[in-house]
């Protein structure tokens, strides 16, 4: 039995309330008016596509074994580098083996994600893969002020594919894959494009979408009836999305919540994020449709199976959207997206040169959180050393690889700086003393400098750490995220 | 068998400039007047210097690599010349140099030279390296600053003792506002100006819980010793001697931010090297020996906690000798007699020979409104780093022969 494991949700903790843009930006367009329901989740400064698919797949990961993955793959339509596999990136961020491992990077379009699992399947039919992770993540840019802005937000999901102890069975797919442009993005530009919406909907959306329905529909000889769930994306908010399946023969009760009201449109990883989101709520035996949308379509089906009771809990869509924070704050969503520029001071011109000699010898510590252990004294250190840091031991080359990404931490000190460069201040950060040992001084994010206390608990995050706008180029590490 | 420096080596003339924000001046400039201040008091020619040490931090703002721009700036007939690095302590560093160089009879009169010059940064605290701090620093350093590291101890402190936050805020006000006090008396100090507890404790804030009075100035300045045997400085015709009773250096090696067990609530290496320093000073009770110290007060918290590190206030008791003055001016020890790091600010390399410059004038009576009654030991400490992985340097100085 080929089909879905595990699955994982990354959407970030701030959401910016809709209205927020309106009145900000309702003077010059009134018509976003239209659009201006609910939330839409957003980065923080710190967060990327990279950061939220790193954020996803750790919880897909969640109580399975990683030793077993043999490929990885990315789907997204907003990744952080044009060459340097950013799969890779999010391989070495998941620690996983490299000897062994295929990466692969789906992208240019928004059924990327949708793909990247047909791939993932033919790969585990074929029998040359026992465990392919799939992620898809999106973070996109928009201009100021206009629907894209309105519609989209930012998210991660991520399904670990597997035949064993599977939860969500792979019963057939039908593609069509057709030139329909209805946004794109050309590849020096940094947003979107797009053509108007009514025809969208009703030669895209409505034509394309069942089209491969009924493709997929035929070939495992089922009618519309004997499905439970329908997720498929559009992102023209929750009234369109609702005609459409109409339309389409989707009943009221079949169709999946696009998310509009509450996220926004995810991009490549929108249909994963709004499938799991059937998945949470789904009964053994239950029938789900999975389809995308983006030049063209891929439609899904997957029956839940019994395992789905034993997975290990995790936060999932429903659990990544319930942790949130209102950001009515429009401004700091423009600097936070680098919309508007802000003077960030002398200070901030220091150079950020990275040294990617440096970077290779020490991705597994800089993009894995991995430290060192020692065989004689048993002490967990970070980073990980010649000789150990315990005074009473001093062994040399004792050390094993410890990772210390999933440990949780307690504060053992903190401030917040004002005087440190920083888009979001003050720079909050510490020293976060490990559960079972270990510590280090990090960086804190997702927090409120008012809700930190010394004893409090902390988690691991991999964030952005810094940009290197002369070179273009993403440095990350991890952070400590306090928990309220 | 090593019997410590103690009463090997004496100072024969000091000179410090004048600390501040010295747009007048550049490094040559500022290391010529404390220079020409030192040498007139020692009372020699140039050509007896035979070997000198040059206490400096930050050369990609300050004159660049090597102990050229003490040589050059000097003009020392080739002489040897290093330049020593060691963050806070390069200063004491360069007078440990030649001390020891003295000391070991290889030379007989040494200069140490501290400089920095910080305030051609175009920004306000310390200079901002990003990716030349070192590659893999920069990989996965959090943007740390100085005080945002230094004001941590408050955190830890606080959660050790049980302390409430506004109590440990209070004492360091209080720290602050006795420097202050003190700075107002010294006309080579950069900040003079008295300043009330309630004045620093609603100034803004730099980093939590540390506000602006709560930091050190930033500043430019030089100082400079010349040092040479009890024998020679009496053959030269100097009286009153002032000796150096003990040179202390602790490093970090990783334990603090590596193991398990500091609680950010004290300097493991001030804790080691004023033992030490007292051990080679023949100090047996510092509490009721020293005379005065001059202690690193980059940030107030610094001090306070620095006053349990020299084991002069007991463990968790340095809040409550702080609000009862012992370090005043006028309390048992007094701390930053001229005005400490806080009315000097930290030229870097500078301050660790400031300090014992301040020792020196108090041990020969020549401080003037600051004049301490009959001082005997004075003790100078600088804590170079983060209180997570740093240098500490103790040094006590006092009348030779007694």
């Amino acid at each position: 039995m080929v089909g879905i494991t595990a699955y994982g949700g990354g959407i970030p903790r701030l959401r910016l309330n809709r209205m927020a843009i309106m009145q900000n930006m309702g003077w010059f367009a009134p018509g976003l008016f239209s659009a201006a329901q609910g939330e839409r989740s957003m980065c923080n400064w710190d967060e990327d596509t990279m950061t939220l698919a790193v954020g996803a797949a750790r919880d897909c990961l969640k109580g399975m074994d990683k030793k077993t993955v043999d490929a990885v793959y990315l789907a997204s339509t907003s990744l952080p580098f044009s060459t340097r596999q950013n799969s890779g990136i999010l391989a070495s961020a998941l620690n996983l083996q490299e000897s062994g491992l295929v990466t692969a990077d789906v992208t240019s379009s928004l059924k990327s994600g949708t793909t990247a699992i047909l791939t993932a399947i033919d790969a585990l039919k074929g029998g040359e893969k026992k465990s392919v992770l799939v992620t898809a993540a999106d973070a996109r840019p928009t201009k100021a002020a206009w629907f894209f802005e309105m519609w989209y937000g930012d998210g991660a999901a991520s399904l670990l594919m597997g035949k064993d102890k599977v939860i969500a069975e792979f019963k057939g797919a039908h593609s069509v894959s057709c030139d329909f442009v209805h946004t794109y993005r050309g590849a020096e530009a940094k947003f979107d494009y797009g053509w108007e919406e009514r025809w969208i909907r009703d030669e895209g959306f409505t034509k394309i979408i069942p089209e491969a329905m009924k493709g997929l529909l035929q070939k495992c000889g089922l009618t519309m009836k004997d499905v439970s769930k329908v997720a498929f994306p559009c992102y023209l908010g929750k009234r369109v999305h609702g005609d459409i399946a109409k339309t389409i023969g989707v009943g009221k009760d079949q169709l999946v919540d696009n998310l509009h009201e509450v996220l926004g449109d995810t991009g490549a990883a929108h249909p994963l994020v709004m499938f799991i989101s059937a998945l949470e709520k789904a009964k053994p035996g239950d029938k789900i449709i999975l389809a995308s949308f983006g030049q063209g379509c891929d439609a899904l089906l997957f029956e839940v199976t019994n395992a789905i009771k034993d997975l290990p809990q995790r936060n999932g869509i429903q659990g990544s959207l319930a942790h949130r924070k209102e950001e009515g704050n429009y401004a700091k969503y423009l600097k936070f997206r680098e919309l508007i520029n802000v003077e960030m001071g002398i200070r901030a011109e220091a150079t950020k040169q990275t040294a990617l000699s440096a970077l290779w010898r020490h991705r597994k510590m800089v993009l894995g959180m991995v430290g060192g252990k020692c065989k004689a004294c048993g002490t967990p250190q970070f980073p990980k050393t010649s000789i150990c840091v315990n005074p009473s031991c001093d062994a040399v080359h004792s050390q094993e690889d410890h990772e210390f990404a999933d440990k949780t931490g307690i504060i053992k000190s903190f401030t917040g700086d004002l005087l440190a460069v920083s888009v979001d201040p003050p720079a909050v950060y510490g020293l976060v003393q490990f559960e079972g040992g270990g510590r280090t001084m990090a960086d804190f994010t997702d927090c409120e400098f008012s809700d930190v206390k010394v004893g409090q608990k902390v988690e691991m995050s991999f964030r952005i750490k810094y940009y290197d706008d002369k070179r273009d180029f993403h440095g990350y590490f991890w952070k400590a995220v306090p928990r309220v | 068998m090593a019997t410590g420096i103690r009463d090997k080596v004496v100072i024969l003339g000091m000179g410090c400039t004048r600390f501040g924000e010295r747009w007048d001046a550049g490094g040559a400039e500022l290391m010529v007047e404390a220079y020409l201040e030192c040498i007139q008091d020692a009372g020699i020619e140039k050509k007896q210097i035979q070997a000198a040490w040059f206490g400096n931090c930050f050369p990609e703002i300050g004159l660049g690599q090597s102990a050229l721009p003490l040589s050059v700036s000097l003009r020392l007939p080739n002489i040897p010349v290093t330049r020593v690095e060691n963050f806070c302590a390069s200063g004491t560093e360069s007078f440990r140099g030649a001390v020891y160089a003295v000391a070991s009879g290889a030379y007989d009169i040494c200069l140490a030279m501290g400089m920095e010059k910080l305030k051609d940064t175009g920004y306000g605290g310390l200079p901002e390296f990003g990716s030349n701090a070192g590659p893999r620093n920069f990989l996965v350093q959090p943007s740390i600053t100085a005080p945002g590291t230094f004001a941590q101890l408050a955190s830890g402190y606080a959660a050790k003792y049980k302390v409430a936050d506004d109590v440990v805020k209070r004492g360091m006000a209080h720290v602050s506002a006795k420097s202050h006090a003190n700075g107002v008396k010294n006309p080579k100090a950069h900040l003079r100006k008295a300043v009330s507890e309630d004045q620093i404790m609603a100034a803004p804030m730099i980093a939590h819980p540390l506000g602006l009075f709560d930091c050190c100035g930033v500043s430019d300045g030089a100082a400079c010793a010349i040092v040479t045997t009890p024998e020679i400085a009496r053959s030269l015709g100097k009286k009153d001697l002032v000796s150096v009773k003990a040179i202390q250096i602790a490093l970090s090696n990783g334990y603090e931010f590596g193991y398990n067990e500091w609680e950010v609530d004290h300097f493991v290496t001030t804790t080691i090297a004023s033992k030490r320093a007292y051990e080679e000073a023949g100090i047996k009770n510092p509490r009721e020996e020293l005379s005065a110290i001059e202690v690193h007060d980059c940030f107030s918290i610094t001090e306070l906690v620095t006053m349990e590190d020299l084991h002069i206030s007991p463990r968790g008791g340095a809040i409550k000798d702080i609000m009862d003055g012992f370090y005043d001016a006028d309390g048992k020890i007094p701390c930053q007699i001229d005005g400490g790091l806080k009315c000097f600010g930290h030229p870097i390399g500078a301050s660790g020979l400031r300090m014992i410059y301040e020792m020196y004038l108090q041990l020969l009576g020549r401080a003037g409104e600051r004049q301490l009654k009959d001082p005997k030991f004075g003790l100078t400490h600088n804590l170079g780093g983060f209180p997570f992985m740093n240098v500490c340097s103790v040094a006590i100085v006092g009348r030779y022969g007694k």
